[in-house]
Parts: C-alpha cells; structure tokens; sequence
C-alpha cells in the first residue's frame, strides 16, 4: 500500500498500480481512453492529465499523464487543477476534430465511452472549422461492423485483437493523423474473440453487427446477469432485450472468469432465442399433427400420461439448469432419472468431477490460468471446447513479460515497454495434443500424438516427477520431452495441467490428473483444469444419474413414458439406437428449441431459454452460477406459454397431487436437502426476497422509454410489469440502480451503468479495485473443494486398433444453441473427415476429394480433409455439424475411397 | 570546402581535416596513411573500456543530434561487465532535420572516420553488434559506407578478434524508409526492428532496453566521429578545440541555408557566433537583403533575431536565449520572406510526419496546418491566433508522448512571440454593405472575397 495526496487529501492505495487506476479505483474521474486495466498504459491518447507536485510545499507542479505515473507514496497530485482540466478538455477537442459527432446514428450512442469522457471534461463547443479526414469502411464478417471516421486512434483494437489475443489480421495502417485500423483488405476477422472489438472500442468503430440487425440503444433494453450457456466455462454475460427479443450479449465482468471478455461464439450464438420457429406454445400430436394448448390443457394432458401406470423414465440434460434436471428427477423419482448424456460423456464427466472433488489439486479459474508460469495441455483443443481458457493459456504466456519487465524494474502496466523488453519471450506451454491446435504458435513444444501415446507421455512426466509414480514405456525421444516438460513444471511458480472430455478418453483425464498430483506434491501451487461438454455437465455429473444409453435400454424393454428435459438425443444416440428404443414411448419433451427429439414427441412443453428463465449452472471448476431471467415473453403476448422447465414441472407435481414449488428459491432448497452435492448452491445469488432499501433492483436502465406504447398494439392499457417470484430484479426501471449507495450482490447486477459512465468502462465503479474483484467479492459458489484423498490413478490404456474416431472440435459449429444463430452459421465449416496423409496415401484418397465413412449404421460421403497433424489410425470428424451423427471417440470407423 | 593537405591557421578540424570533396573519400589505405584506426588499436590494445568511458565523460562532449546530452553520462547508464551482455551500438544517421546536412558530408566524405569510430564506441561500451540507421535517400553515404565496412572488414577492424583480441564487433548499415521520426531515438529502434516507427516509452532507457529489449546506446554520427579523436588526443585537447568560445569542448558541424549568399556547412570551434557563420562562411545574405530571423538548427527550434546573431553557438548559450542549438545548422530568413508560410511550411512537415501515436501530436498538428493556410489565403478568423496560442501549449513539453510535436511548436510560438502582426495581417476582411465599414469577421464568415472563397477553402482543406 502506498499513501498518495489528491487535491490535498490523503489516499491509501496499491503502489503497484499507476495513478489513473490507483484514482480510478477510489472512485475519483479522471478521463481516460487508451488504458484499459487488461491491456495496461501505453501513455498514447494524453487524456489522464493530472499535475503532479514535487511535495506538498510545490504549487507550481507539472502535467503529467496519470496512467503512465506509478502511485508510489508520497505522490501530490491535483485532477481538478484549472490547468489538467482545461488540458483534458483540448485533448477532447482535438479528437473530435475528426470525429464526425454522429452520435445520434450511430449505434455507440448510449454506451460509448467517448460521450462519457467528453462529458466529463465539459467539451461543449468546437473551435475547429475545417474539414474532416474520410476513411472507407471495411467488411469485417458476420460480427464485427465498421465505421473507421469515428475513430480517435486510442490504439485500444490492435493492442487487444494482436497483443492481447493474438490476432494476426488487423493491424494499424498509415500514419500521421491517417492512422487507419482495419484488415489489409476486407474479409472476415479471423480470431474466436473478435466480439470483444465492439467494448474495446471507447466509440462506435467496431460495433455488433447482430445488435446492428435489430438495433436498440442501451438505455432502451432491459437486462440481466445471466449465465453464458456456449460452453462449461461459466463466462457471466449481460443480455440485453427489447419488445421480447435478445438484441445483444455483453459482457459481464467477473474477475475469477470471464474478465472483461467473451468468445465469439458465446456473444453471437444467443439466435436461438429468438428463432421463430421455436415452441412457443404446449404443443401435442393428433394424427401426426401438431395441435396447439393453452397451459391448464396441457398440464392436464401431460398429467394424464403420467399417471397412466406406465413405467416413467426421465431424461436429463447438461444444457438445461440444475433446477431443471432437479425438478424431473423429483417428478419421474431418483431411480428413473437419466443424464442425458452418451456413456462416454458420462465417464470422462464424471472422471472430471472426481479428480476436482477427490483430488488434491485445486480446479483453476481462468484468472488462475491466467497466473500460470508453465503450462502442459495434454489433449484438449481449448478453442472449441472452451475458448476463454484458450485466451487465457495466451495471457499465461504472455506473463513472461511481466516478470522480465520486473527484472528491469518496470511497472507491469507499461504495457508496451513490457512488450519491447520481452520481445517474443513467453511463458513455456507444452501443447500435447491429437490435432493441431490455434495456440501451436506460442507453443514451447507443440506435440502430436494418439490419445494412448498421450496417456503414456503423461505417465512418463509424471514418473519423471515423482519416481514412486509407475514408469512408462515410451521411447527415448518421448522420454526426453517428458523429462523436459517434467523440468519446467517442476521448476515453475504456479504450474497448470490443461485437459478435459474433449477427446472422450477418461484414461486421458487420468493421466492428466496424474501428472497434476505428482506436481503437486512438489508445489502446492499446482492447480488443474479439465473442460467440459456443456454449460451444466458438472451440475448434471453432480447429480450422478446413469446415462442415457441405460435409459433406453430400460425404454426398450416395455411401454414407457419418457420425459424428455432439453434435450436433443439425435446428438446423442445412433437414430437406429433411439428409434428402436422409443418406438413404443410415449416421449413428453421440454425444450425450447425444435429438434429431432421433441419431433417425435406426443406432446411438447415449451421450455424457456436462459433469456425466459431462472436457473443454475455449475461450471468447469464446480462453481454454481445463478443465471437470472432477462424478460417475460407472455408480457408482450399472452398466448405464449413459455416458463422454466421446472416450472412445467411444477404444475405436473401439483397436477398429480404432490406440492408444487412456489418459486426458484423453493426448488432449491428441495434439491439441497434432497442431494448433498448441490448442498450451497442457493449462495450463488441472493434470494427472491433479498431487497435494498426496501426496493428491487432494476433490470432496467432509468432512462428506459416507451413502456407505455410498447403494448398499445395489442391493448391500450398499459399492463403491471410483470412480477418476478424467483429473483430479487424487477423487470422495469423502476427500482434500485446505483453503483455506490449500497454494496449490490454482484450476481445481481444486470449491466454496468453508473452516472457519468455508460459505456462497460462502468464496471470501474462495481469494482473493489479497478480491474480486480467485484465489490463484496465475484459471484457464485463452490459446490466442492478438492480434498486431497485420491492418489494415482492406475494406468489404464484404452488399446486401439484399425482406424478409429478422433474427435474435433469446431469453435463454431460444436455447440448445439450457438450454431442455430444466423451470423454463427455464417462461420461453420462444412463437414469433413479429416485423414493423417500417410492413412490418406494408403487409402488412395486425395486432399478434398469425397470419402466413404462407414461408422455404426451411418454411411456418410465427406470432403476429405488431408492432414499431417492428425495421427495415424485416427479419423477426425467434426462434433456437432451438419451431417455428422453422434460420434463415440476411439470408435471404430471404415473409410474409403469415393462416395 | 578544406583541403585535405590543408591545415587551417586559426582552426584544428578533426573531423574535416581528411575531407576533400573533389577528390572524394579517402579508401582504407590513405585513411591507415592519415592515422586512421590509430585510435581503436589504441582503445583495444591499451585501454580498458571503462578508461574511454571516463575519457569520453571528462571531454565532456555533447550529443550532436541536437539534444546536447553529454554523451559520457549517456554511456555511463549501460550495464557493463560479463554478464551484461549482448548490448548494442546504434548510429543515428537518420538526418531528416530540414536544413541539416552535417551527417551526410561526414559519412559520405569520410566514412571511414565513423566505421572507426563505432568500432572504438562499441569496445567502451561492451557492445558486439552494431548498425547505422541510416536515412534512405543518402544513398551515396550507404555506397560509401558500405564499401568502408567492406575494407574495415577485410582488414580485420570489423569482425571476429579484431586485432587478434578477444573481442569482435559487427556492423552492418540499415537505410530508413523515410519518416522523419525515425530520428526519435527509441522511434529508431522500433523501425530497426521492424515494428512501427512510433517512440517508445522511457523509462526503460534504450541503455536499459533497447534494440531487442537489450542495452543499447544510440549516438549521432558526428558525436560518434569525435570519439577516436577524443582517445588519440584526449579530453583536455578536444575541450582546447573550442578556444575558450564555449565552456562546451569541440568543434561543431555549422551551417548555413537559406537565402544567404554561399550556403553550406563548415567544422568551427564550438561557441562560433552565428553572425561569424553567416557573414564571414556564408557571405551574407543573398542580393544584400536584410535579415529577418533565423532558426539555429533545424526545423525544431525557435526562431531568433538579428540581435541573437552574437551569442556563440552553444547549447546553453542558445537556450538562454530562447530557443535551441539543434543541429546548429542555421536556416536564415531575409526581410522579403513571411513567416507565416514559412511556419506554415514547417508544420505541414511535421504534420506530415507526426507518427500518429499521440493525440495533441496526431491531431493538433494538422490544425495548425489549416489554420495557417487559411490566414495565408487571408481567411483567418480573430480566435485563430488565440487557437494557435493555445494548440502551442497543448503540444507543449510533456503533453505529448515524444519531442516531436514540442519542437514543432518552437518556431510557430516564436513566430507569434516574435511577428505576431504577419498572423494579424491574414484576418479576413469584409465589407459590410450597409455601414461602409470593413471588419474582421467574427466567426465562420465568408472573406472580402467571397467569390473565391470556395475554391480557396479547398485549398486550404487539401
């Protein structure tokens, strides 16, 4: 700590940090553009000028810029000084000489930074009478649009896009005043965290074209903190609604996970919300014929099914929430619950959760990840199955150069001196994986190798770490990088292990996990990630029902109904697995997307989306998350009976005679009480009847306008907002909105706005520190604790022979809710089958040319993708496109020449 | 220019006495003839680098690029002893300063002096590798400097175990791609390794983290070119050099351009005043014009007056009075020419090469630009002068991230300071129909001739 003087008074703050953010952190405005707390100082824009005094006896002082100032103690500083001020305010105005001041087009409007910082500094009127620089915009992609004349060249898009994510195409062009930021030529930007762009940005340059598709301002949408439901990293996002639609996903700050960024996939992939061709209303089958119900018609017909004495089996879903999966667990009874999920994805989940829960090395959160000195991955392609952990694997080696900046004794935030001083020194990362990965690039060792050779390296590191671990038979090659990575792991501060279910091999989680213990034992801050499937595969594996291929060998056997939670099986299970098995099921589905499954459903409840509904989430460290309903269809339409699938549920317990639950808080605490490993999960949020000063929080911007007209459509009344029984937001404007006047539960803060602050800059005055934790600590809770009793696992090799499946992941594409979203579908790659080329020459097939794959009862004709990464014997198919069936990793495949 | 046979009566020219422009540059042998390389058999045979370091610091020689940063001090930063390596040895030869051409006439007429040079200020700092960075339309000097490494190279003065010592030194000559601020020391470095040529934040020093992250001294070529000479004859003779003209030692590169009678650069003791540079070496002004003002060495400094033409040459003496040495290469105006196109020619030059990076720099810049080419075309308005005032105090010392835009404000704020009614003079003017009277226009008005108006504004907009 470090005590600094502002205007005279005196401050406590972090000597570590730079002034701007030691005064931004006490909550005094100084104006600012080009810093950013991830990206550092670079001293380029000139707009935290503070006058800085040599002790308090100096009155003269000097403009210094407050971002490139360490806060060491005993600094005298005055912001309001009439000389800083009037310096800040030229900076403004000179900016704006080439800003084209077309606030009121222009799609920042609302939450732009700019606006807010020439507010701050009182620039009003312009002195500057000439013309303008043009630039000519650039076609970016589905995403990302671009207006290049508002540009203020606050540099903040290429430090991000190239230093920070390690983008390659977009770069600064030019010089002088026409400094030019954009691709060389158009096209479609290539990193998975181009979305970020748009909240860089501090103006309206780099805007969401899927906000652009159905515009509205800030102040006009309605939000909430809700839960990214893209992958199983949790990354807390802040929808944003009008007249019943999701316009836009932004990010939510959580220091532990998602930071200050989201991945393209969990920003853009949010159409399936507002897909029109979703269950809207209860839906049951006549005649082959889809016949709508109101919602008491369908309770009573769904009831009638349930309690026609047929056997119930319910099926669960890792997409769907806990209270969801809870509810049908306690409709259908804990002995009738299935996961939902195949065999495989059963195991290596439940692999995961075991090592987490009964191992000794704590689940890493991405900023932990972020910490990593040295770094093994050992199967997992990151970018598709969990993109912010491959952005934070970036930052873990980029803090190479924090510590060589530390050993010339500069400031970690001066972000480009750090950068010259480290030139391209990183962080060791040994990437050992089946197929090339995007972080192959900034990889000390990119290794390629079958999931059982991977099983063997890892066991040799992990001999090579602890000798009392059983050796490997491995090559003298594969020896000497196991003792390698073995070395650096040992030697390193905070060393990480990286896998997951990626490849479908719990063997591989084992032997990662391995290789995590032995460190362990030498470093106590050893810690250990492990990706997982879906948003809420850990709260699902919590839950530890049997997995679906169990529940349709059981529905095979006789008359069955079948609950079927959001869920598409088709994913899942073979067609000819799942005809036969349902063939004489009556199936009740819950979703709120059309699939294949609800297509063959007698009877379809419409499911709310996260947008619709409430519910929890526990993510890949088993941190449950509270994700909060954004709006209320039925508000704009009556007819439409879209609720939580817990909430149907429900109904059916209150329609079969057992108690319904009156609200999330309810569910809940049945479940707790009910299922010891979800015991805290209601800690993740405040209850529903958590209230400050007496009041709801507003979901709502204050300045939200039209609520009045926004029905006269239908009716000239203007009805009661609804009213939300399971969370402590209201939806409205109406309620509390301040940042400062009581410390908000951060699981409670639908978006970031304070007075004066619009822009996500805000989340400066949610924060303890700028940058660092939320005031009163992040969101969510922990349903376990690593505990240190498990010991090795026994080497188990899954032998392979002939040519079997490897999975791969597509960024877009894998997921199956992303992928329905227009802009999303823009960036799937066709489907393919990718060949090792030794396999291909073998096999006479050519690079692109269509292929026979022959896997179970599927034939399939696939482009052939040649490739030198892949191992031989393994057959890459891509997870989740278009024409790809439900694939087993390690299955065998047939593949030959032609279609 | 002298001879090289020669030797000036009032004046010793270490850096020039080996020039001779017609006869060209001397090759290795004749330079070898002349003393050549003496001085760096002397540094590697017999002295230990911290013994040229403390040479270097009691000459007291100033950096020649324009700053005068005693060189010594500069040196004394690096990291020196084993493990303090690699460290680098950088030449700015990017001279890009208008009205400055004393690096060109030292590298392409001798550049064997600087080839020589480097190698004994890279011995004193512990450096191996070096580079000249070198402005890309100095071709000649790239040729001969390229053809002097070569010699020095075979000759065993460049490379492995120069002289048969331990130690060994590259060089190699790197040409610029033409942007001004590539003279911007840390600028310099970031062009070298092929990134932008935007300046660099400091602290960390180049000493500290320069070339590659590594410790790196950046020198100008004729602060380097004193440096053999300072080990061969040592720190008292080089301070004799400047006949008690200057507490500073040395001679100085001087220069003259502009309408003067015989422009061109000369080796003077340092503190030569510049009316000895201007009517004895230049011959005056040009058809007996008065002069006007004058800018002591290059485009970044204040103007001065004719009653500044007495102060000796130096680089406190100059700051005294108001504006900088520089490069000490004088650029003379007569009584004919208006300062507010000369300014206005000045800062389109630093608009133009502003490196984009900073915002008072990026954007002030051109302002100033527009402005003095809309009282150019007389459509200035009465707040344009304020406006330039204040642009000069935005674009001050410390607002901006590098010296460049606070040196292009220096002769705009001297021309203010100094000829505020020539900026007067481009208020536009209007009849007013009604009264007769003729008024300046208050604020966004069409000029006294507003038929042109429109075709005016297109100009000054370009």
């Amino acid at each position: 700590m470090a005590k600094i003087h502002v205007e005279g008074k005196v401050h406590e703050v972090n000597g570590a940090d730079n002034l701007l953010q030691a005064c931004l952190s006490l909550g005094l405005d100084i104006s600012y553009f080009c810093w950013h707390p991830a990206l550092g100082s670079v001293g380029s824009c000139r707009q935290c000028a503070v006058k800085q005094y040599k002790d308090a006896d100096d009155k003269n002082g000097r403009i210094v810029m407050s971002c490139m100032t360490p806060a060491s103690d005993g600094t005298y500083i005055s912001i309001a000084d009439e000389e800083a001020k009037e310096f800040r305010e030229a900076m403004v105005a000179l900016l704006m000489t080439n800003h084209p001041h077309d606030c009121p087009v222009c799609e920042e409007g609302g939450h732009c930074h700019l606006q807010d910082m020439t507010v701050m500094t009182g620039h009003h009127s312009r002195d500057y009478r000439f013309t303008k620089r043009t630039h000519n915009n650039q076609y970016l992609g589905p995403f990302i649009g671009h207006e290049m004349n508002r540009c203020i060249s606050c540099y903040r898009c290429v430090r991000y896009y190239k230093d920070y994510a390690g983008g390659k195409d977009l770069g600064v062009f030019g010089s002088a005043s026409r400094v030019y930021f954009g691709r060389a030529e158009d096209g479609v930007l290539e990193s998975e965290f181009s979305g970020n762009l748009t909240e860089i940005c501090p103006t309206g340059v780099f805007t969401d074209k899927t906000h652009s598709e159905h515009y509205t301002r800030k102040w006009d949408m309605q939000f909430a903190p809700a839960i990214c439901t893209g992958c199983a990293v949790g990354c807390n996002i802040s929808p944003g609604e009008r007249y019943g639609e999701v316009r836009r996903i932004e990010n939510r700050y959580h220091s532990e996970l998602n930071g200050y960024f989201l991945c393209d996939r969990g920003r853009f992939g949010y159409g399936h919300v507002n897909s029109e061709d979703r269950p809207r209303h209860a839906l049951i089958k006549r005649e082959g014929q889809w016949l709508a119900l109101n919602k008491a018609d369908a309770i009573a017909q769904a009831a009638a099914v349930l309690g026609g004495h047929k056997p119930l089996i319910g099926i669960g879903s890792p997409r769907a929430s806990v209270e969801a999966n809870f509810a049908l667990r306690a409709l259908v009874g804990a002995e009738n619950f299935y996961a939902g999920v195949s065999a495989q994805e059963a195991a290596t989940t439940a692999t995961c959760l075991k090592v987490l829960r009964e191992g000794p090395v704590p689940a890493a959160t991405i900023k932990r990840i972020e910490q990593s000195d040295a770094v093994l991955v050992l199967g997992e392609d990151t970018l598709g199955t969990a993109a912010r952990v491959a952005l934070a694997l970036r930052q873990a080696a980029r803090g190479m150069l924090a510590t060589m900046s530390a050993e010339k004794r500069v400031p970690e935030w001066q972000a480009n001196s750090a950068n010259d001083i480290a030139q391209h020194a990183l962080n060791p990362l040994f990437i050992a994986t089946p197929v090339a990965t995007k972080l192959d690039e900034i990889a000390a060792i990119a290794h390629r190798a079958s999931v059982s050779d991977l099983v063997r390296l890892a066991q040799a590191i992990t001999h090579a770490l602890d000798a009392s671990a059983p050796p490997a038979k491995v090559d003298a090659e594969t020896a000497a990088m196991a003792q390698r990575i073995a070395d650096t792991l040992k030697a390193a501060k905070r060393p990480l292990v990286v896998s997951g279910t990626g490849c479908g091999s719990a063997a591989l989680i084992e032997a990662a996990a391995n290789v995590a213990f032995a460190l362990q034992k030498l470093n106590e801050a050893t810690a250990i990630c492990l990706t997982l499937p879906e948003a809420n595969s850990m709260g699902l594996a919590l839950m530890e029902a049997p997995a679906l291929d169990a529940a349709l060998t059981r529905a095979a056997q006789a008359e069955t109904v079948v609950v079927v939670l959001e869920n598409d099986l088709s994913r899942r299970a073979a067609a000819s697995t799942l005809d036969a098995a349902l063939a004489k099921c009556t199936v009740i589905a819950l979703d709120h997307q059309q699939t294949a499954t609800t297509a063959t459903a007698a009877l379809l409840l419409p499911a709310a989306s996260f947008a619709e509904g409430d519910g929890t989430f526990v993510n890949f460290e088993g941190r449950a998350q509270r994700s909060i309903q954004n709006f209320d269809p039925a508000y704009y339409d009556r007819h439409v009976a879209t609720q939580e699938s817990w909430r149907w549920i429900s109904a059916l317990r209150a329609a079969t005679g057992k108690a319904a639950w009156a609200n999330l808080d309810a569910v809940m605490a049945d479940a707790e009480s009910q299922i010891p490993a979800l015991r805290g999960m209601s800690a993740a949020a405040p209850s529903a009847a958590f209230r400050i000063e007496g009041a709801k929080l507003a979901r709502a911007p204050q300045r939200q306008s039209g609520r009045t007209a926004m029905r006269a459509n239908v009716f000239v009344h203007e009805p009661r907002a609804t009213q939300d029984a399971d969370s402590a937001l209201a939806f409205s404007m109406e309620g509390i909105n301040s940042t400062h006047a009581v410390t908000r539960p951060a699981a409670l803060i639908p978006f970031a706005w304070s007075p004066g602050w619009n822009s996500p800059s805000a989340w400066n005055k949610f924060q303890a520190e700028v940058g660092g934790a939320m005031k009163g600590g992040d969101s969510g809770v922990h349903l376990f604790k690593h505990n240190g009793a498990q010991s090795y696992f026994p080497a188990s090799l899954e032998a392979t022979d002939g040519l079997t499946v490897q999975l791969i992941h597509s960024h877009f594409g894998s997921e199956e809710l992303s992928s329905k979203a227009k802009p999303i579908r823009e960036r799937i790659p066709q489907a393919y089958v990718a060949l090792n080329v030794a396999d291909a020459q073998r096999l006479g097939i050519e690079h692109q040319a269509l292929t026979r794959v022959e896997l179970g009862d599927y034939v399939l004709s696939l482009p052939a993708k040649v490739r030198l990464d892949l191992p031989q014997g393994s057959v890459g198919l891509p997870v989740g496109l278009d024409g790809i069936p439900p694939l087993t990793a390690g299955a065998a495949v047939r593949v030959s020449k032609g279609a | 220019m002298s001879l090289r046979s020669a030797k000036d009566p009032n004046y010793q020219k270490p850096l020039t006495r080996l020039i001779d422009v017609a006869a060209g540059p001397l090759q290795l042998a004749g330079f070898e003839a002349e003393g050549g390389y003496s001085a760096l058999k002397t540094a590697v045979k017999t002295l230990q680098p911290q013994e040229i370091q403390t040479k270097v610091k009691d000459a007291n020689l100033r950096g020649r690029g324009g700053a005068g940063f005693p060189t010594g001090i500069k040196w004394s930063l690096i990291p020196m002893g084993p493990n303090s390596g690699p460290k680098y040895l950088v030449c700015n030869a990017d001279e890009m300063e208008p009205g400055t051409f004393k690096d060109r006439l030292l590298m392409e007429q001798s550049p064997h002096q600087l080839v020589e040079a480097m190698a004994v200020a890279a011995y004193a700092i512990g450096a191996n590798l070096g580079y000249i960075f070198l402005r890309g339309e100095y071709v000649l000097a790239a040729e001969r400097l390229n053809q002097a490494i070569a010699e020095a190279r075979a000759a065993g003065y460049i490379g492995k175990n120069i002289l048969g010592g331990d130690w060994g030194f590259d060089l190699h000559v790197h040409t610029g791609a033409g942007r001004y601020i590539c003279g911007e020391e840390t600028a310099l470095i970031n062009s070298l390794e092929g990134r932008r040529a935007n300046p660099r934040a400091k602290p960390p020093f180049p000493q500290i983290a320069g070339l590659w992250g590594r410790p790196t001294i950046v020198n100008n070529v004729e602060t380097l070119c004193n440096i053999p000479h300072i080990v061969n004859n040592g720190a008292d003779w080089f301070k004799a050099l400047s006949q008690g003209k200057s507490k500073d030692g040395g001679t100085k590169m001087y220069g003259c351009s502009g309408l003067a009678n015989k422009p061109g650069c000369w080796e003077l003791p340092i503190g030569t005043s510049a009316r000895e540079i201007l009517e004895v070496h230049a011959g005056g002004m040009k058809g007996g014009k008065k002069l006007k003002a004058w800018l002591p060495g290059g485009a970044s400094t204040d103007f001065l007056l004719p009653e500044h033409l007495d102060l000796p040459m130096d680089f406190d003496t100059i700051s005294k009075a108001g504006s900088r040495m520089g490069t000490g290469l004088i650029t003379v105006l007569n009584e004919d020419q208006s300062i507010v196109s000369a300014v206005r020619n000045l800062e389109e030059f630093m608009a133009r090469e502003s490196c984009g990076w900073c915002t008072p720099c990026r954007d002030g810049l051109p302002w100033t630009v527009k402005i003095m080419r809309a009282i150019e075309a007389g459509d200035g308005q009465p707040s344009d002068i304020n406006t330039l005032s204040k642009l000069t105090r935005w674009l001050g010392p410390g607002r901006t991230f590098c010296a460049h835009a606070p040196g292009a404000m220096e002769p705009l704020q001297s021309a203010l300071k100094y000829f505020r009614h020539e900026f007067e003079a481009g208020m536009a003017v209007v009849k007013v129909p009604e009264s007769g009277d003729v008024c300046a226009l208050p604020e966004h008005g069409v000029g006294a001739k507003a038929d042109y108006a429109k075709e005016r504004m297109k100009w000054v907009n370009q």
